[in-house]
């Protein structure tokens, strides 16, 4: 995150407007799309090849998901909170708000841990059929993903103590960890409607 | 940030001193930054130049050309003659297996990456690439990689000593080499039927594929971002062009594959069942899921190949490439065409007749493309004025070899034909000839090509004619029979055949054809051995060629250009020798604080090698071997600690003023 190219670009490099940072992690997205389509489409086409063979209904707590994917939408809110106040130079509303990412962060994953220690007490693990392989693989993935977005922040939070940060150019590392976050949130968006929604129409 | 980490020496005092005079400073951790360091062994491990970089690539895919045609020649000694006992079969597989695998990840790719590296940031009049210390880590990643892949003959030689058996889950199997084939189908890679040498395949192809996709989302910034000012894409070298539509290939095809490996990985470790027949699991995902990686990986291949082919005809026939624009949208369109058509590796399969059907038509349509670029190639010929200089010679010959690849290839694109041709010997004489004679040659090409320029030295006599009339001759020798072979029936990865087949005069000649092309690469080694050694200096521009590289010095200095050029047309250099008056590079003027570099860094590095404790310790654990786990988190950690210092680090840099070190 600290790759940082705008001295080449005082040499009048740079032939695009988008910042080079920003644009590599653009390009990471676009490859972490590839990454989650593979692990849903997987989960997806085992769950329709064994229709019968598990019913997640019985499972899943359709309240405790939707009050998760909840804490993970506002948390994308408070990000957006946070990357206007780091524009505008006030440190002090940044920090408030990326306090309030990381909690919501934090919820959600102690939310999917409780989920994972319920499946597995229930009798679903990673090895009992496709559906658990898929499912804790694929949101297993979106987990880690949350998990480094929230040290991302915590790194990031604590750096905003050591008074090193300029609004100028912090302003854009704080704005691509931004665009990080809402991205593991859409992504959460996509598994809950095509993982577990669907499962009860 | 960057205002203040680069302390900006005041002009007045740099200017009376030479570079390598510059005091390194103290990073923001505190520490000395290695550079300007006396050891050049520090140097180069800590090193974020794009040149050195690529030449460390280039040096290091060479070696594993050397070990993966070491392979090669194994497999066709013991095929040279019926019932040979050479090496057992299950060597043979290892053989197969690790000759696929080193050729294709270790050898070709980093060769390309050898040639992204050093030539993207010269051919767009850049100073360097976007993120150099993430070029850095891409190199020493892939590096990690290449050990883990390979650590498992190590292990094989004590297996047969009698000093180590595996235990744990995979007790009892002596396989400590990856056995599965270079696609590893399933369930051939299942805990049941290979040994921890699978793991070390998984593994290793895992950290190799971080290597990739760092190394193309920092190659896509450079291109897209970097350029010099008037070097508009529709003014970029070939090359550069399909560096860039293979740097997307990497982005949107790797992720498969590592999503695959994944779950095999799962598969082994944790009793999953994604290929796991008992549990429910489908072999045939891990086709798809290979393949949708695997397509567009052999166009991730062949693509720089064709951008060094399009840098290099043009410059020997004296005339711009014949119809630019259409060179460059056909390279996009076979990029994205290359995602359309994985099934095709898969017709045996019984997909059902539509998508049969579907993926056929797509297949022949993918030759479209490709069939076009051929016709600009001969249409760059057609009138110029040739020069038949050793770059060119290889050229010619990769047109001509790829072009059978290509007629055999839009054979299998024929379902029904494929059927008999599936998994035979016509399959291993297809691919042989879009890779040896397509990709292999282009490589040469490039490398006689750029040598002079990367080194500063010209090739010695005539050689390179020995060398490209034994490549040239034992590679048809060798696989042009294997079209026959197949046809008879042989199938691939057989490890021996009986007399009374009808195989082995054809097998004979195969053989006798590798001796010859082996001789071939050795004599090239040779060629190129005298050429650094003893070879005449260079020159600037010693081909009279048409790109921006060839406008510096022979070998370009750390900064590429004393200063920036501005780019007013395509084939800027061409144009600048030869074009009218107003259509001249300029330079820009140097605003007096001389060139910015950036610093050297330990980080990458650092980073990098805790992909080998992590890879081994865990392949390593799943054998059996004790402690093993705290060594894979230790890799772990190092790793972590690497990033964290390399964010707290800061990329630093320095000032250079290239007119006072001249002087
Ligand atoms: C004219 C364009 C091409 C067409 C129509 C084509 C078609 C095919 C088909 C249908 C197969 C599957 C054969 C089978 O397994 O039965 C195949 C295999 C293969 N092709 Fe091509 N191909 C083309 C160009 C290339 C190029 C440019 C490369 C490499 C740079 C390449 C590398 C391979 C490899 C490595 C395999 C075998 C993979 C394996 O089974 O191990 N092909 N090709
Ligand atoms: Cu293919």
């Amino acid at each position: 995150m600290s790759e940082n190219a705008t001295a080449h670009q005082d040499d009048g490099h740079a032939s695009l407007i988008i910042d080079n940072k920003k644009l590599l992690m653009w390009l990471f997205l676009g490859s972490d799309c590839m990454f989650f389509g593979t692990l849903i489409s997987t989960h997806l086409i085992y769950r329709k090849l064994y229709p019968e063979s598990f019913d997640p209904t019985t499972l899943f707590s359709l309240e405790l998901t939707s009050f998760s994917t909840f804490i993970l939408l506002m948390s994308s809110f408070l990000m957006a909170l946070a990357v206007s106040a780091m524009h505008k130079g006030e440190l002090k509303s940044f920090r408030r708000n990326v306090l309030g990412v990381i909690f919501f962060g934090l919820i959600f994953l102690g939310c999917q841990v409780y989920e994972f220690a319920h499946f597995v007490h229930a009798g679903l693990t990673l090895s009992t059929n496709t559906f658990g392989s898929t499912f804790y693989m694929m949101t297993g993935t979106h987990g880690v993903h949350v998990a480094i977005g929230v040290f991302w922040l915590i790194c990031m939070y604590f750096y905003s103590h050591t008074g090193k940060m300029d609004a100028h150019e912090s302003a854009v590392d704080v704005e691509i960890a931004g665009l990080y976050w809402h991205f593991v949130d859409i992504v959460w968006i996509v598994i809950f409607t095509a993982v577990y929604l669907i499962e009860f129409i | 940030m960057s205002q203040t980490q680069i302390e900006t020496p005041s002009p007045t005092t740099t200017q009376a001193q030479p570079a390598h005079v510059l005091k390194p400073e103290r990073s923001r951790l505190g520490l000395m930054r290695p550079d300007h360091s006396k050891s050049v062994f520090i140097d180069w491990l800590t090193t974020v130049d794009h040149k050195k970089i690529g030449i460390m690539y280039g040096a290091i895919a060479l070696f594993f050309l050397f070990i993966g045609g070491l392979e090669a020649l194994i497999i066709r000694t013991q095929l040279i003659i019926p019932e040979n006992d050479l090496i057992t079969a299950q060597r043979y597989n290892q053989l197969f297996t690790m000759h696929g695998t080193t050729m294709i990840f270790l050898a070709v790719m980093p060769l390309n990456s050898a040639f992204f590296n050093y030539l993207i940031p010269l051919q767009i009049g850049a100073r360097d690439v976007a993120f150099p210390r993430i070029n850095s880590l891409s190199l020493w990643t892939f590096v990690a990689g290449a050990l883990v892949i390979n650590f498992g003959w190590l292990l094989q030689a004590l297996e047969m000593m009698g000093l180590f058996a595996a235990s744990g889950p995979t007790a009892g199997m002596t396989d400590m080499v990856p056995a599965g084939g270079w696609f590893g189908y399933a369930p051939l890679t299942s805990k049941d039927y290979t040994g921890v040498g699978t793991d070390f395949w998984v593994m290793g192809l895992q950290i190799l594929g971080v290597a990739s996709l760092s190394s193309s989302m920092n190659f896509i910034v450079t291109i897209l971002n970097m350029r010099a000012p008037g070097m508009k894409m529709m003014r970029m070298p070939v090359f550069t062009w399909m560096s860039l539509v293979v740097a997307f290939l990497i982005i949107f095809a790797f992720p498969a594959i590592t999503i695959a490996l994944g779950q095999l990985m799962f598969d082994r470790v944790f009793d999953t069942n994604f290929f796991n027949v008992a549990g429910g699991g489908q072999p045939i995902l891990w086709q798809h899921l290979f393949w949708i990686f695997g397509h567009p990986e052999v166009y991730i291949l062949v693509l720089p190949a064709m951008g060094i082919i399009s840098e290099v005809l043009p410059a020997f026939s004296k005339k711009p490439l014949f119809g630019y624009s259409i060179v460059v949208f056909s390279g996009a369109v076979i990029g994205f065409l290359g995602f359309a058509v994985w099934s095709h590796h898969m017709f045996t399969t019984g997909l059902g007749k539509v998508a049969t059907a579907a993926f056929s038509l797509l297949t022949m349509a993918i030759a479209v493309p490709t069939g076009v670029k051929i016709f600009n190639w001969v249409g760059t010929l057609w009138g110029g004025r040739v020069r038949f200089t050793a770059p060119m010679i290889f050229s010619l010959g990769f047109v001509w070899m790829f072009m059978m690849g290509g007629f055999s290839g839009i054979m299998h694109a024929a379902a029904p034909a494929d059927a008999q041709q599936q998994d035979s010997y016509f399959v291993i004489a297809h691919f042989h000839y879009v890779i040896m004679g397509g990709i292999f040659l282009a490589l040469v090409s490039g490398i006689y090509y750029w040598v002079p320029k990367v080194f500063g030295k010209m090739w010695k006599g005539t050689l390179s004619n020995w060398v490209a009339v034994l490549i040239v001759v034992g590679l048809n020798v060798t696989f042009f029979p294997m079209h026959f072979l197949g046809l008879l029936g042989m199938p691939r990865r057989t490890h021996t055949y009986l007399e009374g087949f009808g195989w082995a005069s054809y097998n004979m000649v195969c053989t006798i054809g590798s001796y010859i092309l082996a001789l071939g690469i050795l004599l090239l080694l040779v060629d190129l051995i005298r050429c650094l050694r003893s070879g005449e200096p260079a020159g600037d521009d010693p081909w009279d060629a048409r790109t921006l590289e060839w406008a510096t010095t022979s070998p370009p200095q750390v900064y590429n250009f004393a200063q920036t050029p501005v780019i007013p047309a395509r084939d800027a250099l061409w144009v600048h020798k030869h074009g009218p008056e107003n259509k001249k590079i300029t330079y820009e003027a140097d605003h007096g604080h001389g060139i910015h570099m950036p610093s050297n860094s330990w980080m990458p590095l650092i980073a990098s090698v805790g992909f080998v404790p992590l890879g081994l310790g865990m392949t390593l654990m799943q054998a059996g071997v004790p402690y093993m786990g705290y060594v894979a988190i230790f890799g772990l950690i190092m790793i972590t600690i690497g990033l964290i210092l390399w964010a707290i680090e800061g990329p630093g840099g320095y000032h250079l003023h290239p007119e006072q070190e001249n002087t």
